[in-house]
């Protein structure tokens, strides 16, 4: 049992870890393009932000089980097989994109008007004011961002079971629920519980530390 | 020098500046004061080209306020440091940090021992040398702008435009504030633009002040002219009535400024015209370091030929209600 769960929580560790990291990165960008093309953005662009604000929006209402099934021609293409632990991490990176660009976007734009104004008096750039006063002064905000998302993640990858995921709700599924294994169902969930409390616990660690 | 001609400016149909035409002389300390709306801080950011006007000029030591020309507004923009009502500074900095953002933004290094040295000599100048590693929001409002002074001044700026700076501050600490600008402007020569609705800012520091009303300029000139003898949309700025004066009789407001505010005027009057006469209104203020002021009095129907003439004999302004 306990190699079981173990190999499982591994699995988890992996998707969570792997899609938080490539979302984070590549939501960044349309964040970033968000909060400069928002109407009080640097470069404000109504035809570039709605746009890309109703493609964020598309994404983020496909339920995930469909998302999940749908993507799976765009999975084989990236990782060369659609199922498996690794293959299910690019349904949980796509679907977790928009969530992060959406995440970011409004966090850098509660950076205050005032300090941004300030920054332009002083004749910095856009680009300038972009990294130096908005993303300097939302890393906190941004943080808390991604330990929602991590937390979300790990719910998600429970579902990844269904393409040969794995992971520990795969496992608390498919052992405890489908075949009577209580135990199973148990474990898996206080291990997951477990996993959830620290994440928030460090995240609000470091919130403090950095803010 | 700052020189505005004919400066006009909207928000879509909304005229903010209406003909606006002001010359700030170098190593002055000028005051733009009006209600909240009157268009003052529009102006000021017209100045240093946040915002940009729709016709007549800006020039400062004779180069154009121009938004087109970016680069060219860059460097202009580092020869004005500029203070704001709320501070604005960066919360993730420390003290030192935020005084050094300005130079990087100019890629200027901000490690090296003359930098340090520049930007610890500011911060002892503001007066926060124990604060130098604390963050903004353990400061006091009134330390706040001192940082927000001192990375104003890390570019060396020609000009220091000051947007309501003390107008989240309370009475002593406003006066601090206050303090350190003159300071600053004695010691460094720097010309400072100050955009206030407080009338003890202007009374304490500024040489020259214009009063802007509705997009207008109404009234230009030294602070006790404008404020002693006050113009009507002055006097409701500064919601300065005469009160309750008698009906009967006739009232007479003086002016004392300048010589006259230091002569017994008033009962010197008394004793040489051997008159009577009440007094029913008075205000004494301090400019800087004079005090001027203005005093209504009522006298008899009878007696007013020889008061007004021994007023201008005097030289003391009047003028009947």
């Amino acid at each position: 049992m306990w190699d079981v769960i173990s190999n499982a929580a591994v699995q988890t560790l992996y998707m969570v870890f792997w899609s938080t990291l490539l979302s984070v990165i590549i939501g960044f960008i349309p964040a970033v393009i968000l909060t400069l093309t928002a109407p009080d953005g640097l470069r404000p662009n109504k035809v570039v932000y709605e746009t890309l604000s109703l493609l964020v929006n598309i994404f983020r209402s496909f339920p995930f089980i469909i998302l999940l099934i749908i993507i799976i021609p765009f999975t084989r293409m990236i990782v060369g097989k659609s199922i498996g632990t690794t293959a299910a991490i690019v349904p949980l990176t796509v679907s977790a994109i928009p969530y992060i660009a959406r995440v970011f976007e409004t966090s850098l734009r509660e950076t205050d008007p005032g300090v941004i104004e300030a920054a332009r008096s002083f004749g910095a750039s856009d680009w300038q004011i972009m990294f130096r006063v908005y993303f300097k002064e939302s890393i906190p905000r941004m943080l808390n961002g991604v330990v929602l998302l991590i937390i979300s993640l790990v719910g998600y990858s429970a579902m990844a079971g269904t393409v040969g995921g794995g992971g520990l709700g795969d496992i608390a599924i498919r052992y405890g629920y489908q075949q009577y294994n209580t135990q199973y169902l148990v474990i898996c969930s206080l291990i997951l519980i477990v996993f959830v409390q620290l994440v928030q616990m460090l995240g609000n660690y470091l919130y403090k530390k950095i803010s | 020098m700052i020189e505005l001609k004919n400066v006009k400016k909207n928000f879509d149909n909304l005229e903010v500046l209406k003909d606006i035409s002001i010359t700030i002389n170098d190593h002055e300390i000028y005051g733009i004061i009006g209600q909240s709306g009157a268009g003052k801080s529009t102006l000021l950011r017209c100045i240093n080209g946040l915002v940009d006007y729709q016709s007549g000029e800006i020039r400062v030591d004779g180069e154009l306020v121009n938004l087109k020309d970016k680069n060219k507004l860059r460097q202009m923009q580092k020869n004005m440091g500029m203070i704001f009502q709320n501070f604005n500074l960066l919360n993730r900095l420390d003290v030192y940090e935020n005084v050094a953002l300005p130079m990087k933004f100019w890629g200027i290094p901000t490690n090296t021992p003359q930098a340090r040295k520049k930007i610890e000599g500011l911060i002892e100048l503001v007066g926060l040398s124990d604060k130098i590693h604390v963050k903004p929001r353990d400061l006091s409002g009134g330390q706040k702008q001192r940082v927000a002074i001192a990375r104003a001044l890390v570019l060396d700026p020609k000009i220091l435009l000051c947007d309501e700076a003390t107008s989240a501050l309370d009475p002593a600490i406003t006066r601090e504030i206050l303090d350190l600008l003159q300071k600053i402007n004695k010691s460094m020569g720097i010309t400072i633009i100050v955009v206030t609705h407080q009338m003890e800012v202007v009374k304490q520091i500024c040489e020259r002040v214009s009063f802007l009303k509705d997009g207008k300029v109404l009234s230009e000139g030294r602070p006790e002219e404008l404020f002693v003898k006050p113009i009507k949309e002055v006097k409701q700025f500064l919601q300065e009535e005469s009160g309750h004066l008698p009906d009967d009789g006739v009232n007479i407001q003086l002016f004392f400024t300048d010589e006259s505010s230091d002569e017994p005027v008033i009962t010197m009057m008394a004793r040489k015209l051997n008159i009577d006469f009440s007094i029913c209104w008075g205000k004494l203020e301090d400019f800087r370091s004079n005090v001027f002021g203005s005093l209504v009095i009522n006298i008899k129907a009878e007696d007013q030929k020889k008061v007004t003439d021994y007023l201008d004999e005097r030289k003391v302004l009047w003028e009947v209600l």
